[in-house]
């Protein structure tokens, strides 16, 4: 069957020969090196490598940015080697929230550009399933139910669970076609149900002090977390970022539309699923151990397409490394601004978040008006 | 062989049957034509054989093989499928839109073999898109995009086309390129099969053409023999003047019979 003609071999063509393809090279189409390179088809690597670069320093800016004033070198001297103090503070107060933001900036990231890829909406998130807080929901209703302290491994579960649950309900109101509209508005209803249910809990309460303490929490925030919440997040970001990656050639095809995904060969049910369980695992183990922290996920891709280009299976990773700095750049200028008590970095985040994704809409509108989620 | 037969084809659609024991046969190097009113399950019949819709019963064959048993890529690069009103998401360069038909041979727009640059080049150059390569898919005309969606279904090489309405909304000029395509590829030894509703236009290019009426085969063989003002008045419901312009078929729809006069709505 392969060896069927191809459209090159049809009688009076002529053959696929070298000089064709040398002629496409020559005129710069592909891998083209000016146009495509400044617009299309820039390095990616570079921008890895520039990815990378930009976490590392953002790390080590983050060991040393703290209210205990320790300068850079001892800082890093402190992580390796017993520095009293030092090393108290930079091992367990300024390490564990360091690679929290890393791990949560990167999934957060990383679904969101398999979201988009899925939805084929640049708008897409785990927010507009209200995964976030329907999250958060699960793992309040588990710590007030007293099932659990706030240390314990039911708490990403009850979270993940949450999640699932919002995904599941704002496909099944919105239906699989639903256009962006729908999708967007079933979303901030179910959201807004969860953050209800949260809200009741919470006046429900006998305890004023846990009242207090869940209140910041759900602020999201990597004040005081320690490493066993590193240790109670990283498995499921790990599973996550398994489950989003493994999609990625079908990403690739669904950029033509599911028909033509699944005539590729693409198993579009099996997509639909790594990528809702990958971003409500993802997301359920992040809000478990930091809270709500929303629009990460929805900016990063939009950083990393003008260098990655559109392919939703290019995006992820890069956009995985640029969540990550991003949030870490967030964690590190929430300890920056001055105020009597530390800003809560999901606060931070939503007050830049917010205005970016106004602006993609304002940007956009013409094309996501008539485009189907 | 790559000769595609349905046997005793039957889709329901819910409570609808959409297609009802269907028996037909795509033979290589013909263009085959399907044509028939609204809602006569042209589209149902088209992902059918494409193996995209499970049957209710019978089989669709293909060279021998159940088309239902093929797995996912096996079938993909076996079938090249078109569908209807395709489009792209993102603004990727032309050439990536279509180097996306070899994901079936397991190539990556970024990754392809010597091989698959070839097909993807000589795809490119059967739409007449050499030119366009760099641009943003979505920044092109709905002619443009059209040859880059069929180019796509032709990088995959696969000896099976189906493309379900690949001139819809196009411009007389367009059409006509991308029926000179199809003939082409079939031409070249191909199984081309298209959904088609410019009757005059599916009598120029077809080597055969179906009528689908509610479901069923209505007939099927030479353009002179399926589409005849009988014919055309008993499943479209028109009133047509059917003329042979110097030997070439010409169908003028005149006027929409009363509906009691049809078989079909």
């Amino acid at each position: 069957m392969r060896a069927a003609p191809g459209p090159a071999s049809r009688p009076g063509a002529r053959p696929p020969c070298r000089a064709f393809l040398d002629d496409i090279g020559r005129r710069g189409c592909y891998p083209g090196r000016d146009k495509i390179n400044s617009r299309m088809r820039p390095s990616r690597l570079s921008l890895t490598l520039g990815l990378v670069l930009l976490i590392g320093g953002l790390s080590a800016a983050s060991l040393v940015i703290g209210p205990a004033p320790i300068a850079p070198v001892r800082a890093m001297t402190a992580l390796v080697s017993d520095q009293g103090a030092a090393t108290i503070v930079v091992r367990d107060i300024r390490l564990p929230r360091t690679l929290l933001a890393l791990l949560i900036g990167w999934i957060f990231g990383l679904t969101g550009a398999g979201l988009q890829g899925l939805l084929r909406n640049p708008l897409a998130d785990t927010a507009v399933f209200g995964a976030p807080q329907a999250a958060a929901f699960g793992a309040v209703l588990v710590i007030y139910s007293g099932l659990v302290g706030a240390l314990s491994w039911m708490l990403p579960f009850a979270a993940i669970l949450g999640a699932l649950a919002s995904v599941a309900l704002v496909v099944a109101v919105a239906g699989r076609r639903a256009t962006v509209v729908v999708l967007v508005l079933s979303g901030l209803a179910v959201g807004s149900l969860a953050g209800a249910g949260t809200s009741l809990a919470i006046s429900l309460s006998p305890n004023p002090f846990a009242v207090t303490e869940i209140v910041f929490w759900l602020l999201g925030s990597f004040e005081d977390r320690s490493m066993v919440h590193v240790w109670l997040a990283a498995p499921f970001i790990v599973a996550a970022s398994g489950l989003v990656l493994a999609s990625s050639n079908g990403l690739r095809a669904l950029a033509l539309g599911e028909e033509t995904a699944r005539s590729l060969g693409a198993n579009v049910t099996r997509l639909r699923l790594l990528l809702v369980a990958g971003a409500a695992i993802g997301t359920g183990a992040s809000v478990a151990v930091a809270g709500s922290i929303g629009f990460v996920g929805l900016v990063a891709p939009h950083l990393v397409r003008p260098f990655a280009g559109y392919d939703p299976a290019r995006t992820l990773a890069p956009a995985g490394l640029a969540g990550a700095a991003l949030l870490l750049a967030a964690d590190c200028a929430v300890r920056l601004i001055p105020s009597q008590t530390e800003i809560k970095v999901g606060v931070l985040t939503a007050i830049l978040g917010v205005p970016f994704f106004l602006w993609v809409i304002a940007r956009r509108k013409a094309e996501l008006s008539e485009m189907p989620a | 062989m790559t000769e595609l037969q349905a046997l005793g084809l039957s889709v329901d659609l819910g409570s609808r049957h959409a297609l009802a024991r269907i028996d037909l046969t795509l033979r290589p190097g013909r263009l085959t034509v399907i044509v028939g009113p609204n809602g006569a399950g042209k589209t149902t019949l088209m992902r059918a054989l494409a193996g995209l819709l499970e049957p209710t019963g019978g089989q669709v064959i293909l060279a021998g093989q159940p088309v239902a048993r093929m797995e996912g890529a096996e079938r993909a690069r076996a079938i090249a499928y078109l569908p209807q009103g395709g489009s792209v998401a993102w603004p990727l360069p032309v050439f990536d839109v279509v180097a996306l038909g070899r994901l079936p041979h397991g190539e990556k727009p970024d990754g392809l073999s010597s091989r698959g640059r070839e097909a993807v080049a000589a795809a490119i150059r059967a739409v007449g898109l050499e030119d366009f390569t760099n641009r943003a898919a979505t920044e092109l005309s709905g002619g443009e995009r059209a040859r880059v969606l069929l180019a796509r279904a032709l990088a995959t090489q696969a000896p099976l086309l189906l493309a379900d309405e690949p001139v819809a909304a196009l411009d007389p000029r367009h059409q006509l390129v991308v029926l000179d395509v199809l003939k082409r590829q079939a031409r070249a030894g191909r199984t081309v099969a298209a959904v088609m509703h410019d009757l005059t236009l599916a009598a120029r290019f077809a080597d055969e053409i179906i009528l689908l009426s509610q479901g069923r085969v209505a007939a099927s063989g030479a353009p002179e023999a399926v589409l005849t003002e009988e014919g055309l008045a008993a499943h479209f419901g028109i009133q047509a003047h059917v003329s042979h312009d110097g030997g070439r078929l010409v169908v003028v729809a005149d006027r929409p019979l009363p509906a009691s006069g049809r078989r079909d709505t």
